[in-house]
């Protein structure tokens, strides 16, 4: 047993509380990205012989470690990397402890490639930020460190490497600490946003604070690696708030005409059997009358309504299946939300805006645009500021070209229900899509919603009776009621 | 408490990407392969689509090499969900006749799996394909995005995949083009038998070990599925406790000396395991990038 379970079955159950937790790492390709990842599969023991013996192979040929195995060679997969000794795409990893399984998404940190670091960490619940040991807080650094909290992480960790390299010195490592409290937590309004910062020193090629305590630098009295990941509390995963549940519709189920089901994946909150709902942005009303289980013992067809296998209650992130007690109009990309529930309806919002195509943003131009499951037209009208990643600036902008990152108005075809990006990661987000080459060109996170002066007027009365004297006595202006 | 493990993550998040491919796609089909992997994949479809059948036919591409017990297992479980089956072989292998022992794996791949497996997307025109690949299977696979774009001639670009945020995917494609889904992407092998253990799913006895006639080719154990394996090859059998890791083309799935006959035990080995499951397959074998190289041929 990789644990200490004594039985195959002590092991399964085990397993069966064993959460998920997925991370990413940020650093450029000298700062031992590749070899902390190898390391973390090789320690957690995830490596097969055949694999270890297939890198021992490799370490002679492409490695830069002399006798020692490459761990790097581990993680850089694609033979053109390889060649060029750098990771060029994201990638994703996968070990597991007994407490967690985690998914590692495997970003470059290169410059241009800001695209890859964000679509990483846009599923992240935690960032292990590595800093060089010799070379302290770099561009780079605040870079990653700005992009992770950016993409909504609140758990940062930073990985001070190459500890082995500067004679695991406190004093170097106390240095470095307080460099990126003063240059990057500073300006990244950590506390506001509560940003939960934790350091380690480790050294990814030896081993060194990543299993287990290193005596190296027994002056550090916190947690390893391993052990800071296993034990970290994730709040990234949606709030679960219940009067917060929010319901995008992604699939409407209709085998016969009994059951109509709408199918989707809880972006927060929890729904109950009997709960009123509202229907956005059409604001009908119901109440759900059945939650089919996630626990389906017999899968079979149904064809009549007998013998539904349902359950009382479903949460967030479940994908589930709802049927509502009255026969109204719903479709794909509608959001059902409890009765009553605060949600801004708008067609005009100010967002973050993730350029991440070689064509820049045009600002007269009109894109696709996917937010949860509704695929709509939108333009971006205004940029109010283009953000240097890396001294922190707002710039003005009259355009946004590939890695840039922009604070941006934009305008929708059509109305509908969000939530900012930091309040709900799903309802929130969006990505941009050319009309004409399909491309993915931006990803974008909500930040307020403009309140569009026009459709919510407030009339007087005698703005009232002039419209109604208007259509009354002159029909041929088609004018309409207000 | 909302309790949610691992598991349960991977299944919301595998059922979310398959609706939101059957709303977004006209012509989706599952490729079915009757392995582990795809009686999972089945299962997670029967789950999202519940209480319906999953809208879509399942397809298998039968290389004409694969183990009896296989193809007897993918024509019951079709019957059973109530899905089509669709089975494609290519005639032009059949006509020449192509053996792997004869022609060697290089060959008998590319012609009855790559080639048919193209001539089969032509033929039926699927905008989108299920598949069930995992990241952790290999390393090119580690890059490959949930939603994996084809051009008109189905191959892959690994540098120009787009960019998959949140759980948001961009299902927009030209008339020609297609997608090659992969709902088991962010899987492990081990969380795979998890789940048929706790879900109770049922796969081919191949997998639990029992007495078969096998023979060591090409470094690896073969068993003695039909008669058209080679006489010196058939003089040589010896009947032993075996198993397989994986299945495919019986001539090119190596089996392993296995006393696992229960779930229980199959993962007991797996834990205890020190060899990957890939190892087992002669065609990964040809050097590191070599899955890359199909896959950009257009290797599923």
């Amino acid at each position: 047993m990789p644990d200490d379970s004594k039985t195959i079955e002590q092991y399964l159950q085990k397993y069966d509380s064993q959460d998920i937790c997925r991370f990413i790492t940020c650093g450029s390709v000298d700062d031992g990205k590749s070899t902390l990842i190898g390391r973390l599969l090789y320690d957690s023991k995830m490596l097969f012989e055949d694999q270890l013996s297939a890198i021992k192979k490799d370490s002679k040929r492409f490695g830069t470690t002399g006798d020692k195995i490459d761990l790097a060679l581990l993680v850089d997969g694609l033979a053109s990397e390889r060649e060029q000794g750098i990771t060029i795409d994201v990638a994703y990893r996968y070990f597991s402890t007994a407490k967690r399984k985690y998914i590692i998404a495997d970003t470059p940190g290169h410059e241009q490639y800001t695209r890859n670091m964000a679509t990483g960490a846009s599923t992240a619940d935690i960032a292990i930020i590595l800093i060089d040991a010799r070379k302290g807080v770099l561009t780079q650094t605040k870079r990653h460190s700005y992009i992770a909290t950016l993409l909504g992480i609140k758990n940062i960790i930073v990985a001070i490497n190459k500890m082995d390299l500067v004679g695991f010195s406190q004093e170097k490592y106390q240095k470095i600490i307080e460099q990126y409290q003063k240059e990057v937590l500073e300006h990244l309004n950590a506390q506001e946003s509560n940003i939960n910062t934790t350091y380690v020193p480790i050294s990814a090629l030896e081993g060194d604070n990543i299993v287990s305590s290193s005596q190296n630098c027994s002056w550090y009295k916190g947690r390893p690696l391993m052990v800071l990941l296993d034990t970290m509390v994730l709040t990234t995963k949606g709030t679960q708030q219940d009067t917060e549940f929010r319901f995008p519709v992604q699939y409407v189920n209709r085998p016969h005409l009994n059951f109509r089901g709408f199918c989707g994946t809880i972006a927060s909150g929890s729904i109950s059997v009997g709960d009123e709902v509202s229907v956005l942005p059409s604001q009908k009303h119901s109440r759900v009358k059945s939650i089919i289980s996630n626990d389906i013992k017999d899968l079979r067809v149904k064809t009549e309504d007998e013998g539904l296998e349902v359950t009382k209650r479903a949460f967030a992130p479940m994908s589930t299946t709802i049927t509502l007690e009255d026969e109204i109009d719903i479709s794909r990309g509608d959001i059902i939300v409890k009765r009553n529930a605060e949600v801004e309806i708008s067609n005009k919002f100010s967002v973050m805006l993730v350029w991440m195509s070689e064509t820049p943003l045009s600002l007269d131009k009109n894109y696709l645009i996917k937010r949860a499951t509704t695929l709509m037209n939108g333009n971006f009208s205004s940029i109010e500021y283009k953000k240097d990643v890396n001294t922190f600036e707002k710039l003005t902008a009259d355009k946004l070209e590939l890695n840039e990152i922009a604070n941006c108005t934009i305008i929708f075809d059509r109305e509908i229900a969000a939530d900012s990006y930091t309040q709900n990661k799903y309802m929130g987000s969006f990505i941009v899509i050319d009309k004409h080459t399909n491309e993915t060109l931006g990803a974008g996170m909500i930040d307020s919603c403009i309140k569009n002066r026009l459709s919510k007027r407030q009339y007087t009365q005698e703005e009232l009776a002039l419209n109604k004297y208007v259509r009354e006595n002159y029909p041929e202006w088609n004018c309409i009621q207000i | 408490m909302n309790s949610f493990n691992n598991l349960k993550y991977l299944e919301a998040e595998a059922i979310h990407i398959m609706r939101e491919v059957v709303a977004e796609f006209s012509n989706p089909a599952m490729l079915y392969s009757v392995g582990k992997d795809s009686s999972v994949m089945l299962h997670l479809l029967q789950k999202a689509f519940y209480p319906a059948p999953p809208p879509m036919p399942l397809v298998h591409v039968d290389t004409q090499w694969k183990f009896k017990e296989m193809i007897a297992f993918r024509d019951k479980r079709a019957k059973e969900v109530g899905m089509e089956l669709i089975v494609y072989s290519n005639p032009k292998g059949n006509e020449l006749n192509i053996s792997p022992f004869k022609h060697g794996s290089a060959m008998h791949t590319d012609i009855m799996k790559t080639e048919a497996l193209k001539n089969m997307l032509n033929i039926y025109k699927f905008d989108a394909v299920f598949g069930g690949a995992r990241r952790d299977e290999e390393k090119s696979r580690s890059k490959e995005r949930i939603y994996s774009f084809r051009d008109e001639n189905h191959r892959w670009n690994p540098k120009n995949q787009r960019p998959e945020l949140w759980n948001i995917f961009n299902g927009r494609h030209k008339q020609d083009e297609s997608i090659r889904v992969f709902p088991l992407s962010n899987w492990t092998e081990l969380d795979i038998w998890q789940y048929i253990y706790s879900e109770n799913i049922a796969i081919p006895e191949l997998y639990f070990a029992k007495k078969r006639k096998v023979v060591e080719y090409m470094g690896t154990k073969i068993m003695l599925d039909d008669e058209r394996v080679p006489k010196e090859l058939r003089d040589n059998a010896k009947e032993e406790m075996v198993r397989f890791r994986t299945l495919g083309c019986y001539p090119l799935t190596g089996a392993i000396n296995s006393n696992a006959s229960t779930l229980q035990e199959i993962i007991q080995e797996m834990l205890l395991s020190t060899t990957s499951e890939r190892h087992g397959r002669v065609i990964d074998s040809d050097g590191g990038a070599s899955m890359e190289e199909k896959k950009q041929e257009g290797y599923f």
